[in-house]
């Protein structure tokens, strides 16, 4: 029997757990060995004709020595990733709540546009006359970014956030520098609720980084943030909405403490998503914040990136913007890709971040989603976002513990792990316990300023009967948990692909490439 | 609006539910005067159909590569991808994934790293490989801060072949932290005395090839010198299907090697994204930047695969982590990995072999053109020419018909001297016919 959720309303017969196959492959779940345990070196699945007979031209340095790389015909190559696939989790094939990531559906008219000719079959140094629809397409996007946020200029080419962060803190230094303070401003302030990579791109650059704790309610008190800026401070790194999940709701007094002390607001806007259409960062006194276009603007996470960074300044910080940039002349779009360049035009770069100018197949996608969206979609997403991230908390908030209390939430919404004292379940059993029950668990243990974080995005990708089968499982699990069912938790998954796996062994004794094996007898000496 | 599940009565019921009258209630944390009440002054949204419009209008405005003659490289090339890649890379269960944090669900993704990095590891003749880095040119940048690291000394020696971006990126956040750059000067004839650059203060030495104008070098005497004065040497390649052909920088004694691997399996795309290649010696390991991926046994003792030796990154170590990277070129990875499966060592070889032919050949008949000079002795598939006139005067010229004849070395080193220099990428795209139209048009442009 079904609801009208899909949802079985009678427990599993047990008896269909049954035995072991022959093959250990479970229907649609196979066991694919590695290429290099079933490919060889001279099976290929490409055909190239042999070159026309030619006279070398290596110097010497011809290769001598096999390579050691195997090959597959095609059909084995298709075989081989789909059945990988088939062991993979995305968005497309169920919730994926994992919080600061922001899941969000990827439309497909993305892809298709990414991949016209024009935009994916153009190189980056091709005369400038052949690329004004490519360059074109980054001007509106950079319009369309600046507009969102309310910022002066932008920066294009960090290839994902982090870098973004190091493209802002280059501009926030290069400012510094031309202040004459680079000998004493050397502190960046980070909240400890902050993302690992905030302060790992501070100390990069040869900043010192000094923590900010956070207050009771989870955001950052201005208080203290005025007590521990001074003119040593470079810059505060605020993650607004933040990683709690929360608002920074006092976010402008913040700003003005750390500019009255000669320091810069930079926002990690990692989770822009959740404000897009309703507040500009530009009017909370930020100076450089990256967007991640692979989170707010739908371009897919792709098992890891590409991803897309680019980073909205401030007219303090616009001047000092890295090369490539674009200009308009009469001629039409002109990108300066040379720091002489630049400065013809007023401009003091800081310097270059990346070959070349950026996401290009990034940028396709991102505005493909804001031209879809518009200005209206676009805020309704961000509506939509945080209106299902609190209907998650409401419907959870009576048997999980809300740190914070309970209270409303952004696009986010974020558990501890004081809920499960005592049932001998950790957040990570639960998570796993969410494996089998067909979900993405959420984000866990992150950020660090509650114990055993549960941090939860829906997105606004979800439907509400997607949400409420979701609740009513977690709620399942939880009263599970509490009546002390442990073990469908301390051994979960059992249904994936694979039991849980040992992460303490891979980095005891890290074995990182595949090596053709020894016989048996030869490796156990 | 078709990607939003929610309708207007489900709004309102899940506000009640949540105990609100007014989805601004939500949002009561922004200040009160920073809460836009108006839509901002943007389009608002459109169709699949607009939209496809207005986006197709755009790309028509630009030349794509396979329609005519073609020989930009110097960093990105044009290569055949197999329609495989393109359509595996599209699954689903790769494209809408993120990082493998859950491996127990991301088994997929967590073996094709694994088989990636063994690819590259073989390919550079290093003992590992990472998991990708942004680009060739940010790897590069975080190849001699790990060298910094490793040596604990800060100066880094450039050579005057490595790719200008690259030597840029390096120079950039070697600036922003205090770190020392030695750049020799463009080195069109690969003449340049790197070994005299090299004393005690030395951390790495940085040398490309092919480098940027094409020339193959002969790593194995930079890497001696380096090794006799505590240096390491950093070994850098743009084109990666050079290694199906030439000694790998492993086998000449690199101790980092970075390169670019958009090469392979994965489209020019204007310039991103492309995918780093990353590889080093097991003695290092620990002071590498970007994920790992490394294997282990699930519960039952079956083989599985999880990101490892996270105690170097960023999520754990924070201000004390090796690099600030977390995002890297996963999905560019993965084309790369399949495309490496598809071609194999033996596919690799004659694509290889392919694109050095045509370039010979290129360079035979280029060499017979009265006011050319062919500047490389030795090369894979790119060389550089000295042509009378302006390199890039020609260039906008050919491009008007339809020829895309190279990159002006101007382009990347502007007042330097090399005007009339013109880099030109030959690979397995370009034809008999192509070769020909672009002899014949710069025999006509001077
Ligand atoms: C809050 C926050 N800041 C920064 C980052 C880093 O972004 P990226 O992975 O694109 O480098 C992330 C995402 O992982 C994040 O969640």
């Amino acid at each position: 029997m079904l609801n009208r959720q899909g949802r079985p309303t009678t427990p599993a017969n047990d008896a269909t757990a049954v035995h072991k196959t022959f093959t250990g492959n479970r229907a649609l779940q196979q066991i694919e060995p590695l290429i290099f345990e079933i490919g060889s070196t001279d099976q290929t699945g490409v055909d190239i004709d042999a070159p026309a007979p030619h006279h070398k031209k290596l110097g010497g340095l011809e290769r001598k020595n096999p390579i050691g790389l195997p090959g597959l015909s095609e059909p084995e190559t298709m075989r081989h990733y789909v059945r990988l696939s088939q062991k993979n989790y995305g968005i497309d094939s169920g919730l994926f709540p994992l919080g600061s990531c922001t899941m969000k559906h990827n439309p497909r008219l993305n892809e298709k546009m990414a991949r016209l000719p024009g935009f994916s079959d153009v190189h980056p140094l091709q005369p400038q006359s052949t690329v004004q629809g490519a360059l074109e397409l980054m001007d509106t996007l950079a319009h369309w970014l600046v507009t969102l946020t309310g910022m002066d200029a932008v920066a294009m080419s960090p290839k994902a956030g982090a870098h973004g962060e190091l493209c802002g803190l280059m501009a926030i230094k290069a400012a510094i520098i031309a202040r004459g303070e680079e000998a004493t401003r050397k502190v960046v302030l980070v909240p400890d609720s902050a993302h690992g990579t905030n302060p790992a791109t501070a100390a990069l650059i040869h900043f010192e980084v000094r923590s900010v704790p956070v207050r009771e309610d989870g955001t950052v008190d201005p208080k203290v943030v005025a007590e521990l800026a001074g003119p040593d401070t470079a810059a505060i790194m605020l993650t607004n909405p933040n990683t709690c999940g929360l608002f920074e709701k006092d976010v402008v007094a913040i700003a003005d403490a750390v500019h009255k002390a000669g320091g810069y607001f930079y926002a990690d806007g990692a989770n822009f998503n959740a404000i897009v259409g309703k507040a500009r960062p530009g009017d909370l006194g930020v100076d450089a914040m990256h967007i991640n276009l692979h989170k707010t603007f739908s371009t897919p996470h792709g098992g890891g990136g590409p991803g897309s960074g680019p980073v909205v300044l401030s007219e303090r910080l616009a001047p000092f913007a890295p090369v490539p940039f674009i200009r308009k002349t009469e001629e039409g779009l002109q990108l300066v890709e040379d720091e002489a360049e630049a400065t013809k035009h007023g401009a003091h770069p800081f310097g270059r971040m990346t070959a070349f100018h950026g996401q290009m197949g990034m940028y396709v996608r991102a505005l493909s989603y804001m031209l879809s969206h518009g200005a209206d979609g676009l805020k309704q997403a961000s509506e939509d976002a945080v209106l299902n991230a609190n209907y998650v908390r409401a419907g959870l908030a009576d048997l999980m513990s809300l740190p914070f209390g309970n209270k409303p939430c952004m696009h986010e919404v974020l558990f501890d792990d004081t809920w499960l004292k005592d049932t001998g379940v950790s957040t990570l059993d639960f998570a796993k316990a969410m494996i089998d029950e067909g979900y993405h668990p959420m984000t866990m243990y992150f950020p660090l300023v509650v114990h055993g974080a549960m941090l939860i995005e829906p997105t606004e990708s979800e439907s509400r009967a997607s949400l409420d089968l979701f609740i009513a499982t977690l709620r399942d699990l939880a009263i599970a948990a509490k009546r002390g069912d442990t073990e469908r938790f301390t051994g979960a998954p059992y249904h994936a692909p694979m039991r849980r796996l040992d992460e303490t062994r891979a980095a005891r004794s890290p074995v990182l490439k595949w090596t053709p094996p020894l016989p048996i007898l030869e490796a156990a000496e | 609006m078709r990607y939003l599940p929610l309708s207007a009565d489900d709004r309102s019921d899940m506000l009640a539910r949540v105990g609100v009258d007014h989805i601004d209630k939500l949002f009561a944390d922004i200040p009160r005067d920073k809460l836009l009440d108006k839509v901002l002054p943007l389009p608002l949204s459109k169709g699949e159909l607009e939209v496809e419009r207005m986006l197709s209008k755009m790309a028509a405005r630009n030349k794509a590569a396979s329609s005519g003659p073609f020989f930009v490289g110097a960093g990105a090339y044009k290569h055949h991808v197999p329609a495989t890649v393109d359509h595996l890379i599209q699954r689903s269960e790769f494209l809408t994934s993120y990082t493998p944090y859950q491996p127990e669900i991301a088994q997929g993704t967590l073996q094709y790293l694994f088989e990636f990095q063994t690819q590259v590891a073989a390919l550079t003749g290093m003992d590992v490989a990472n998991a990708s880095m942004y680009d060739g040119s940010t790897g590069t940048g975080e190849a001699v801060l790990m060298a910094h690291r490793i040596t604990k000394r800060n100066k880094a020696v450039l050579s005057g072949g490595l790719h200008p971006h690259y030597g840029d990126v390096v120079r950039t956040l070697s600036e922003m932290s205090n770190a020392e750059v030695v750049t020799l000067k463009p080195d069109l004839r690969a003449k340049e005395d790197l070994i005299a650059a090299i004393d005690d203060q030395t951390s790495c030495v940085v040398v490309q090839s092919p480098d940027v104008f094409g020339t193959l070098r002969d790593l194995k005497p930079i890497a001696d010198a380096c090794h006799a004065k505590g240096a390491l040497l950093i070994a850098v390649f743009t084109e990666v299907v050079s290694l199906g052909l030439v000694t790998s920088p492993g086998e000449q004694g690199a101790d980092i090697v970075v390169g670019e691997g958009q090469s392979i399996g994965n489209a020019l795309n204007f310039g991103g994204p492309y995918v780093g290649l990353f590889a080093t010696k097991t003695q290092y390991v620990r002071n590498m930047p970007g994920r790992l991926c490394g294997e282990t046994v699930d519960a039952e003792g079956k083989r599985g695969f999880v990101l490892t030796l996270s105690t170097r990154e960023q999520h754990i170590r924070r201000e004390k982590a090796t690099s600030n990277i977390c995002t890297n070129s996963g999905l560019c990875t993965l084309a790369f990995t399949i495309h490496m499966t598809l071609l194999g060592e033996k596919g690799l070889r004659s694509l290889a072999e392919v694109n050095h032919a045509n370039a010979v050949m290129l360079a035979d008949k280029l060499a017979k053109l009265p006011h050319v000079e062919v500047v490389n002795e030795q090369f894979f598939n790119e060389i550089s020419i000295r042509l009378k006139g302006d390199a890039t005067k020609i260039v906008d010229r050919l491009a008007h018909h339809g020829i895309m004849a190279g990159v002006p070395a101007a382009r990347l080193f502007p007042d330097q001297g090399l005007d009339d220099v013109l880099i030109i990428a030959n690979t397995e795209v370009n034809t008999d016919e192509d070769r020909d139209a672009l002899v014949a048009a710069l025999k006509e442009a001077m």
